[in-house]
């Protein structure tokens, strides 16, 4: 009883603060306070979603919603902080325009809710696959439906990914480098890439089973990335531009030919045949590992990495660059 | 026993978090702060990572709770020293 309690009690903390934080995030005056105040929220979220017993979102929102797209926003502040004015982006008719379709957005999402929870006699979409995950290949519900039941929408899901590569690469040469980070920086960059590598190696194969799978482990793979090209290394550990182009269309790639392949042999796209899934979706989710993580990676470099194409004017990187 | 002795030393661990955060509130400078949140960090975490170890009781979760604290620890000690150095070259200007 006593426990019960003090658990709603946390519960309702965890609420207030997540509503009490998201305002802070769109309402403070100064953007770089905004910056860590989305960060902050984005590692409650991800509390949240492990007190709901969400491991797998709980993993993805820590390390993409909380740790990149920090990274991204703080790396857009040190380029563009100076020029941005937050008065704009609070007021006139694009913010009002904005606001009244979030609240649009989360009526219907209220609505939708109590509307589901007040049906007498639910079909219960969990309940579903927990009938079917013998057939999976897989025993994580999560990859169950990511990677086989609706895994004609994660090849989309990549597709989105790719165009947004595309869009990052037609905004012009990467920004510059950071200077070389110093011995203390040096030294935990050189423990922490390869201890992530093992990580995200860890997540892919774990994902089969456990909470994890190509989502959690690119997104520890670009982590890796970010932190060398904090480090100074202006590639951020991306190999050369071919390779590059390989890595970022490996999961459709993996995707669209397992599924040509299926279809020649007589199936259905991406309807694995008895018994070969398990490895369809490790062959699929490790090339789609690869695929996320040079696309958050390229993401963070924010344009062309050198040798893709034209370079900028002027090639000497900004030096004395105040690192943040 | 080992129970009760865990969840002393969890308690004692928080209120390391409690000082550290109200260090970080009330302290005058940055240097003074990062000194208050650095003893959280180091010394609350390893208390509490120490304490939950004991509750579990399993050798397995003991060395992964050790890695964590250990990982924390690399981490917040190089944060802090580049915070502090990035401070000091931003007063020297």
């Amino acid at each position: 009883m006593m426990a019960t309690q003090l658990w709603q009690i946390t519960d309702l903390l965890l609420a207030l603060l997540a509503l009490g934080l998201g305002w802070a995030a769109v309402s403070s005056r100064d953007l770089k306070r905004s910056v860590v105040f989305f960060i902050a929220f984005g590692l409650l979220l991800a509390i949240i979603w492990a007190r709901l017993r969400a491991p797998d979102l709980a993993l993805a929102e820590a390390a993409i919603g909380a740790g990149l797209s920090g990274a991204l926003l703080l790396s857009a502040l040190r380029d563009e902080g100076e020029t941005a004015g937050v008065d704009d982006i609070q007021r006139g008719p694009i913010a009002a325009l904005l606001s009244l379709l979030s609240i649009g957005l989360a009526a219907a999402l209220a609505w939708v809710l109590v509307y589901t929870l007040g049906i007498a006699d639910p079909v219960r979409m969990a309940d579903e696959i927990a009938a079917q995950i013998s057939n999976s290949g897989v025993t994580n519900p999560v990859t169950a439906v990511l990677l086989n039941f609706r895994a004609y929408d994660t090849l989309l899901e990549l597709a989105v990914l790719l165009a947004a590569v595309l869009g990052i690469l037609a905004l012009g040469p990467a920004r510059p480098a950071y200077r070389a980070a110093g011995p203390l920086l040096d030294g935990l960059i050189r423990w922490l890439v390869p201890l992530l590598v093992l990580t995200a190696g860890y997540l892919l194969w774990a994902g089969a089973h456990a909470p994890g799978g190509a989502f959690q482990a690119g997104a520890m793979l670009a982590a890796a990335a970010v932190m060398l090209r904090l480090g100074g290394h202006p590639g951020a550990g991306l190999p050369g531009p071919p390779l590059q182009r390989l890595l970022l269309t490996a999961g459709i790639a993996a995707f669209a030919l397992v599924g040509i392949a299926l279809m020649a042999a007589g199936h259905a796209l991406l309807q694995y045949p008895a018994g070969w899934s398990g490895v369809l979706i490790l062959l699929i989710e490790t090339a789609a590992t690869l695929a996320i993580a040079t696309t958050l990676a390229m993401a963070y470099i924010g344009g062309r990495p050198v040798g893709w194409g034209p370079e900028a004017p002027t090639t000497k990187t900004v030096h004395n660059e105040e690192r943040n | 026993m080992s129970d009760l002795i865990g969840l002393a030393l969890v308690l004692l661990g928080l209120t390391f978090f409690v000082a550290g955060s109200i260090g970080v509130l009330r302290l005058p400078d940055l240097h003074s702060r990062l000194h208050a949140l650095t003893k959280a960090d180091n010394l609350g975490l390893g208390l509490l990572c120490t304490g939950l170890a004991l509750i579990d009781g399993g050798v397995l979760n003991a060395v992964k709770l050790f890695l964590v604290w250990l990982l924390v620890l690399a981490a917040s000690a190089a944060a802090a020293h580049m915070i502090a150095q990035q401070a000091m070259r931003q007063e020297r200007k």
